[in-house]
């Protein structure tokens, strides 16, 4: 679907924890995100709404500045925009005792 | 062709390689034939002249792997970091260089280490992938005797005995290296190629889903077939009251569903010495009863000898974009 550029990543994850299939998942997601699921596969659509809800994205001076989530900091509002289980945000969580 | 060499066809040569397929499939595996509408949008998709063929916008699928990055240049984070930004697919998949569940199972503390700080850089979901690889267990690298040594012998019985302890012995390391990666961090497991050596090496994996879907009730687990249909190595053993000898994909789809598994992948083999149009219709026609019948994600084995696509190690575009797009359209997959 394209992963960071697109939310490739956010369906795969609704597969992968809740084994919704394809037409489910990004209906899903796409409720989340207050999109329609034709925009799911959307770069520009997407890398506005990424921006927005701090979901992540490509980490290049092109594609983020410093006040974009990136990588774990974006798995902590995916974790919660989507809710849905992320293992490695809930161990920073753990950890930090946050 | 399937060997990735380049054939010219008129489209009657098209269409008749697409139902020999067809009759291929409904020969080998007993399904149902695929419709003229379904033939005629792969004699269309092969006809085409073009590179590379693709979905309809809004048709895009999942890209799951078993392992990504050649582990040649940087380190592996670097591997992970470049498939996740570069090529950005969308999920990325961590893993030994020595792809089985034993051999991960010394160095488990290691490859932790390296799963935790891939989740620190990481956006896209993070896998960890190896095979059950139930010939491991055999001496001389295991200390179990050789069943692929007894059978040719005719001493069944203790092939098989031998063949029901390594499961195991497998299930026991699948779910400790399962266990260590959920600890550090890991967004799923792979039990890729799955029933390689037979009947007894899909019932490891299966087990091993069960306990741990057990434990982790949300967590992401996949499981990749090795092939069409599961050898019988043993010949006898079951899972859920089912013989797993000679399943083929929806079969093996209901047992991996009832195991716990997230994402189901079938996988079908292709003859290299038939075109990929032909490989590609008896892949879609094998395959069709199970994501038929799915009420999980399935994504299709694809690449290098599985789902239509030429077993090369550099296959054409052309033929990897059409064997793709066709699976995607007529199976209505969820990934691959």
């Amino acid at each position: 679907m394209g992963g960071l550029r697109t939310a490739g990543d956010l369906v795969a994850r609704m597969q992968m924890t809740r084994r919704m299939r394809l037409p489910e998942a990004k209906a899903y997601v796409a409720g989340k995100l207050g999109v329609s699921p034709a925009d799911l596969s959307d770069p520009v659509a997407m890398s506005e709404v990424r921006r927005e809800q701090g979901l992540g994205t490509i980490p290049t001076e092109d594609t983020a500045t410093t006040g974009d989530a990136l990588a774990i900091e974006a798995k902590l509002n995916i974790m919660r925009v989507l809710g849905v289980q992320v293992r490695s945000a809930e161990r920073l969580l753990e950890l930090t005792r946050g | 062709m399937g060997d990735g060499s380049l054939v010219r066809m008129t489209r009657a040569e098209i269409e008749a390689q697409v139902r020999d397929g067809v009759e291929a499939a409904v020969k080998r595996a007993k399904v149902a034939r695929l419709g003229d509408d379904e033939v005629a949008h792969l004699v269309d998709i092969f006809a085409s002249a073009a590179r590379f063929s693709a979905v309809d916008i809004g048709d895009e699928v999942i890209l799951s792997s078993d392992g990504v990055g050649s582990q040649d240049a940087g380190s592996r984070i670097n591997d992970l970091q470049t498939y996740e930004q570069t090529v950005c697919t969308d999920t990325v998949e961590l893993y030994h260089h020595d792809y089985s569940f034993k051999p991960v199972k010394p160095v488990l503390p290691f490859e932790q280490e390296t799963m935790r700080r891939a989740q620190l850089l990481l956006t896209v979901p993070c896998q960890y992938g190896a095979m059950p690889d139930l010939g491991r267990y055999t001496v001389p690298d295991g200390p179990i005797p050789n069943w692929s040594q007894l059978l040719p012998l005719g001493r069944i019985d203790e092939a098989r005995a031998a063949q029901e302890e390594a499961v195991e012995h497998a299930v026991d390391d699948i779910v400790y290296v399962a266990e260590g990666m959920y600890e550090a961090g890991a967004d799923g497991i792979n039990l890729d190629t799955a029933g390689a050596a037979g009947d007894a090496d899909f019932l490891a994996a299966l087990r091993a889903i069960e306990r741990i879907r057990a434990r982790h009730p949300d967590w992401g687990i996949q499981i990749g077939m090795a092939g069409e249909f599961v050898l019988g190595m043993h010949g006898e053993l079951e899972y859920d009251g089912v013989r797993l000898a000679g399943l083929w994909p929806a079969a093996q789809m209901r047992l991996a569903a009832k195991a716990g598994v997230s994402v189901f992948g079938p996988a079908v083999n292709v003859n290299t010495g038939k075109t990929v149009a032909w490989n590609v219709a008896r892949t879609c026609t094998i395959v069709k009863p199970c994501t038929d019948a799915a009420s999980l994600p399935i994504h299709l084995n694809g690449g290098m000898g599985v789902g239509g696509v030429p077993m090369h190690a550099l296959p054409p575009v052309d033929a990897v974009s059409r064997a793709s797009r066709a699976a995607v359209d007529l199976l209505r997959l969820d990934g691959l």
